[in-house]
């Protein structure tokens, strides 16, 4: 029993593991192919990410990445694509970064972070409120409505920081910098803001609640099968628009955390897009909100550090957006292939052999086939 | 005097209108017939952009548009390879292979293009025009319409055929089987995997042609996230017409005609703010999806891969 459940653990974390492994390869091939060194590229990565004083600039960036990453998960486990993050994140930045001033003018900071941090997550919440009902009333595709409001919720964003929002003293348009003193304070002896720990603290409550409470039960159901919900006394309209708001929720609530513990003030056209590079640690940390914290740890290094060592390489920081994507793709096909062995069966499905070996074999030849 | 201002102004709007339908066009009859296989293609996004950048720089090396349409349309075809081998054959995720494919075209792309042209802009220059002789001659809509190149016309009467292709042939059906009940495709004798093959192959072309188009004809160059979301919009555009590729062309015409609206509005006299227009195709999509949510019907099959004698 003992040795069944390390060769699983074993078995996971290889899984998890290759694809990574595999992606940053053939990053580093295709670097070559374009004239850059992957070497320096590599050593830029930890010098830039963890060497020095930059483990904690690395550690800082995890907690937006870390709130996100569990966000999605949350509406991944009840198998709803929620794919409208980068809108939702700006949404509750902006909150941060606009609300915020008005508000530390006039009330404590304690009372005021706190009421920030509550419109945030209603914002998102409510901003994931059509997506959420058009799937649950009429099945419409998740993923284009919450893409397409994100889209959407970008403009409204923009329009905020150069309209309303907008720092009069400055001629580019951003927000007003939020001082100092009121901001997250710092971790004492660190320069990491408190944001890290109540990232750390929601892994570990989502984690729970997903695995541990019948509130979890019920979502992972839900997210087997719809149908089976509803037989067991489960309102699936409910269970959508819920999932929604406190995915969109947690995912703004990362874009205030964000404003309110690093940058201080937001500026118009920016994204940091930390939900398309999140995306596919979720999937390697197969939706469990503690296993994403390691994932998310070397994703915040590999951000931190390769965007100056991209600079330094000749590249465009947008290259780490072709090591995610290759992290996605070899995640299927490790899957595919392990699942492959696990079954004991051909690498190569049926149907494909049939393809490949006989392509332009006339149909009605390859009927006995 | 005022009369010929505004002649010239409805003969720019209505060439502008075109200018941006087109591209949209192309991608969402690829996506058409890649969803009526039963593919879901979220990565068209990057299929575009991967055949926009390849028609670019074929353009700017060679010259000529017609070779970098056709280098438009192999990229396309390339990017969907991935889509081909890990989705088709292999069946594993659609929705994780589509993000995947439009997160490395988009990555890609632009870093290529800083890398190789951020030094010197290129511009692409004029299009070949190819005037019809006679209708070309007709008051505002003769150079508006019959003015175009001649890939334009290639590419609607490409889109044509398609269209019947796609509800009267054969190989059409086979297609929306394949898509609609794959187990009786498999049944009547016919091949799901090398149906749904030849259908991402084809989409792969039309996806790489809009976003050439959109690089060569639109905009005359290329620059990192051309597209800006015009993929997404190309999926929800094909989830409303449900497979009919007509519908397909004047919705597209009607995306077109609300993008041109803004240039147009500043023209007159309004100044809109550039954030309003990037948002007003997203937020006629999403009032189109509300208005007929009912109606944005997908193939049965859609997103699930084909397993002989799985339930």
């Amino acid at each position: 029993m003992k040795t069944e459940t390390s060769s699983a653990l074993v078995q996971g974390f290889v899984r998890s593991v290759v694809p990574v492994l595999l992606a940053l390869i053939v990053s580093g091939l295709i670097m070559l192919a374009m004239g850059a060194s992957p070497l320096d590229f590599f050593a830029g990565v930890w010098r830039y990410g963890i060497t020095g004083s930059n483990w904690q600039r690395s550690l800082a960036l995890m907690s937006p990445l870390l709130i996100v990453a569990i966000g999605i998960i949350v509406a991944f486990r009840g198998q709803l694509w929620n794919l409208g993050y980068n809108g939702q994140y700006l949404l509750g930045a902006v909150v941060a970064s606009g609300l915020g001033p008005i508000l530390y003018a006039v009330m404590p900071a304690f009372l005021a972070t706190i009421i920030v941090f509550v419109v945030a997550v209603l914002a998102g919440a409510v901003w994931s409120l059509i997506p959420a009902i058009l799937k649950a009333r009429y099945g419409t595709n998740e993923i284009i409505t919450s893409l397409v409001m994100s889209f959407i919720a970008i403009g409204v964003v923009n329009l905020l920081i150069k309209g309303v929002f907008k720092d009069p003293g400055v001629t580019t348009p951003q927000t007003t910098v939020i001082p100092e003193d009121q901001l997250l304070p710092y971790i004492p002896g660190t320069e990491i803001h408190i944001g890290f720990l109540i990232a750390i603290a929601l892994a570990i409550v989502a984690q729970i609640v997903l695995s541990r409470t019948s509130f979890g039960l019920r979502i992972d159901i839900f997210g087997a099968s719809p149908k089976a919900a509803r037989h067991v006394g489960l309102n699936s309209t409910w269970m959508v628009v819920l999932l929604f708001a406190i995915s969109s929720g947690l995912i703004a609530f990362a874009g205030s955390v964000d404003i309110l513990g690093q940058f201080t003030y937001q500026r118009a056209d920016w994204d940091p897009r930390y939900g398309d590079a999140v995306m596919p640690l979720v999937f390697l940390a197969r939706f469990r909100p503690v296993a994403a914290i390691p994932f998310v740890a070397f994703y915040a290094v590999l951000a931190t550090g390769g965007t100056l060592a991209a600079q330094q390489a000749g590249l465009n920081v947008d290259f780490l957006f072709v090591i995610v994507g290759l992290i996605l793709l070899f995640m299927t096909i490790t899957e595919y292939i392990g699942n492959r062995r696990a079954l004991g069966q051909s690498y190569v499905p049926a149907g494909l052999r049939r393809t490949v070996l006989q392509p332009f074999t006339r149909t009605s030849e390859r009927t006995s086939a | 005097m005022s009369e010929m201002l505004s002649a010239t102004f409805i003969t720019v709007f209505i060439a502008t209108v075109i200018a941006q339908a087109m591209p949209l066009m192309l991608a969402a009859v690829g996506e058409t017939i890649g969803e009526q296989a039963g593919i879901l293609n979220l990565g068209i996004e990057g299929v575009m952009l991967i055949g926009a950048y390849t028609g670019f720089v074929v353009t700017l090396m060679t010259g000529s548009f017609w070779i970098g349409m056709l280098a438009g349309a192999i990229g396309g075809v390339v990017a969907n390879a991935a889509m081909l081998v890990l989705n088709v054959w292999l069946g594993l995720n659609q929705i994780v292979i589509g993000l995947a494919i439009t997160l490395i075209g988009e990555g890609i792309t632009s870093v290529l293009y800083l890398q190789n042209y951020t030094s010197s802009p290129a511009s692409l220059g004029a299009q070949p025009r190819m005037p019809i002789p006679g209708l070309s001659e007709i008051p505002v809509i003769g150079p508006a319409l019959f003015r175009q190149s001649g890939i334009f016309w290639l590419m609607i009467v490409l889109i044509l055929v398609l269209a019947f292709a796609l509800a009267r042939t054969s190989w059409g059906l086979s297609t929306r089987s394949a898509g609609q009940k794959p187990s009786s495709l498999d049944a009547a004798g016919g091949s799901v995997m090398r149906t749904r093959s030849t259908a991402v192959i084809l989409s792969g072309v039309l996806v790489g042609l809009g976003g050439a188009y959109l690089a060569l004809l639109t905009t005359a160059t290329f620059s990192p996230h051309l597209t800006n979301g015009l993929g997404f919009i190309a999926i929800v555009i094909t989830m409303l017409s449900r497979g009919r590729i007509l519908i397909v062309m004047l919705t597209s015409l009607v995306y077109g005609l609300a993008v041109a609206m803004g240039p147009a509005l500043q023209v007159i006299g309004f100044t809109v703010p550039a954030d309003i227009i990037k948002m007003l195709p997203f937020i006629i999509v999403i009032v189109m999806l509300i208005v007929f949510a009912r109606s944005s019907v997908v193939p049965p099959a859609l997103g699930a891969p084909y397993t002989r004698g799985a339930r």
